[in-house]
């Protein structure tokens, strides 16, 4: 309970700290590069919401095409994001807090795939995990099973690009984490799994929420390595990414109604989040101060 | 992204990117490298997606153009927008043009018809389309972008293509069918992927595809790594694919065959030499270089 409050009052003085920049005059140069960028941020959204085929939204949507695909990326950017969450936190723990000769190196690894083009991701995967790729094929010959062009695919293609997103996120909250908790927790006795559980997750609870929700989204936008390692097949591989490329060419206002799902999708998710934890935060400034 | 596909498509079919004849042409013309500027800003403009700045500065473009001496034209680069069963005919169709006509450069970007068709009419500068099927060159001349109505030239059906060792050890169109064959077709707007669902109506057979491919070529490179047992692709493309597949041959009562219309088109900023590179396709040179792979006479 202490070691939650004492989090929360550390909390928000970095918060009141970080206000303290408020009020400083904007230089005149930064004006017009900085309008032109919000301008270029916020015009491709207002070109998707002016071309919305607004009455035929309800039947576009109502499709089971449509339907289809949203189901399937939420379940399998769900998944994603659980995978990651149960994979990457312990890799981001072992990345903060253990010192091993070629920590900076795994770093990068495992941080390769944000920068990496997703589809090079695909390909990647395809020729390790595919049926005639390096590891792929023991699996092909000895159970016959195959992973690209299935449902699981989609999940290990979503998890390879998004995963690095939480990754960092907890590894940057571990670093940041006041050590003196977790040395005090091993004194008192606590054993290094009850410290981890007790201590430290408590601990960046928020930044791996963050983090969950940062890969969420981004496993939910996946295309690159999902068409190349998983294909598209509605209902099976073809999430809503992929059914905005198709439909694009066959029927351009299903793909702007698509196109706005997600973009619904994204916001309402962001916001919904953003709402649980900021009045959490902000009521933990006032329950600390008070 | 079309356009890095298809200067991987046109080195994998054996010729350096924009190099051969494009290099040596642009030599010292600096007023035609201006020109060249304005296409690939129009370019640029037209693949961000905002149609009316991509026609304006095509427009611009073709205005620059049009100012230059006619016995010129040739010289510019002219924007042929091809099917993906065109990729290794049409590269050398390219090859020849520049051959015969000194500082002529033909860029070409192939992708699926579909995709073409929808790049076009949201106005992207294509001198020529070549389309896999009537359905898709329809697209663009109701958007009213074509110079002369199109004419066709090819026709193309279908073949079965399989990895080199036939996995699943597939002899017809109904092998596709048995449980655990894992198949890729094309798209259904694809050309290929509407001339597949024919042929498979013809036989009466109802296949459960592994993965719908974006087009011809995607699919068929599935087929070379392995990762599927088989895949409709066109004649064209098996023989083209030379030993990296096999062909299991449809019998005709079961196939189902494409026509290819070409026509050159008002959108682009080289309309002449457009026109001049159709000719040349319509041409029995032409008609010679589609035959060699397996392309049909037009009916």
């Amino acid at each position: 309970m202490t070691t939650r409050a004492g989090r929360r009052g550390s909390r928000g003085r970095r918060g009141s700290r970080g206000s303290r920049g408020r009020g400083v005059g904007m230089p005149w140069p930064l004006v017009l590069p900085a309008a032109l960028g919000a301008l270029l941020l916020l015009l491709p959204l207002v070109g998707l919401l002016w071309r919305a085929p607004w009455d035929a939204l309800p039947r576009l949507l109502r499709e089971d095409d449509v339907r289809q695909a949203l189901w399937l990326s939420i379940r399998t950017a769900t998944i994603a994001t659980a995978l990651s969450v149960v994979l990457g936190v312990p890799l981001a723990w072992l990345l903060a807090r253990v010192e091993f000769r070629g920590r900076g190196l795994a770093r990068a690894l495992v941080t390769l795939p944000m920068v990496l083009p997703p589809v090079v991701g695909g390909v990647a995967l395809l020729l390790a995990a595919g049926r005639r790729g390096v590891v792929g094929r023991y699996f092909y010959e000895a159970f016959g099973i195959s992973l690209p062009f299935t449902t699981a695919a989609v999940v290990v293609a979503q998890t390879f690009v998004a995963m690095p997103f939480l990754i960092v996120a907890v590894e940057g909250a571990l670093l940041g984490a006041d050590h003196r908790y977790e040395d005090a927790a091993a004194t008192l006795g606590a054993s290094s799994w009850y410290t981890f559980r007790r201590v430290t997750l408590p601990a960046i609870g928020p930044s791996v929420g963050a983090g969950a929700v940062l890969c969420w989204a981004r496993a939910l936008g996946e295309f690159g390595a999902t068409i190349t390692f998983a294909g598209s097949l509605p209902g099976t591989t073809r999430t809503m990414p992929l059914a905005v490329y198709s439909a694009l060419e066959s029927d351009s206002d299903a793909a702007i109604a698509l196109s706005l799902v997600l973009l619904v999708t994204s916001v309402v998710v962001l916001a919904a989040l953003r709402g649980r934890w900021l009045p959490a935060a902000r009521g933990a400034v006032s329950r600390a101060a008070g | 992204m079309t356009r890095s596909w298809a200067d991987a498509r046109r080195r994998a079919a054996g010729r350096p990117a924009d190099e051969s004849g494009a290099r040596p042409a642009r030599r010292g013309r600096c007023a035609r490298t201006v020109v060249l500027a304005a296409a690939t800003l129009a370019l640029g403009a037209a693949a961000c997606g905002g149609d009316t700045t991509g026609g304006d500065a095509s427009a611009g473009a073709s205005a620059a153009a049009s100012a230059a001496p006619t016995k010129d034209v040739l010289g510019t680069p002219v924007t042929v927008f091809a099917a993906a069963s065109l990729t290794e005919t049409f590269t050398q169709l390219a090859d020849q043009f520049e051959a015969a006509h000194p500082g002529a450069a033909v860029k070409l970007n192939f992708a699926a018809s579909s995709a073409l068709a929808q790049q076009i009419t949201a106005g992207a500068p294509a001198d020529v389309f070549a389309s896999a099927s009537n359905a898709t060159m329809k697209q663009v001349t109701d958007a009213k972008l074509t110079a002369a109505p199109p004419v066709v030239f090819v026709r193309n059906s279908m073949e079965i293509a399989v990895p080199p060792n036939n996995p699943a050890h597939i002899a017809s169109l109904a092998d596709l069918a048995k449980p655990g064959v894992k198949v890729a077709l094309c798209e259904e707007q694809v050309p290929c992927g509407a001339t597949a669902l024919a042929a498979l109506r013809k036989a009466n057979v109802t296949v459960k595809p592994a993965t719908l491919g974006q087009d011809v070529k995607s699919v068929l490179s599935l087929v070379q790594l392995g990762e599927v047992d088989a895949a409709l692709v066109y004649k064209t493309d098996v023989t083209s694919a030379g030993d990296k597949v096999l062909g299991v041959e449809i019998p005709d009562a079961q196939n189902a065959s494409t026509d290819y219309p070409i026509a050159t088109l008002t959108g682009g900023d080289h309309q002449a030499t457009g026109k001049a590179f159709t000719d040349f396709v319509l041409s029995s040179t032409g008609s010679d270089v589609l035959a060699k792979v397996g392309f049909g006479k037009p009916q």
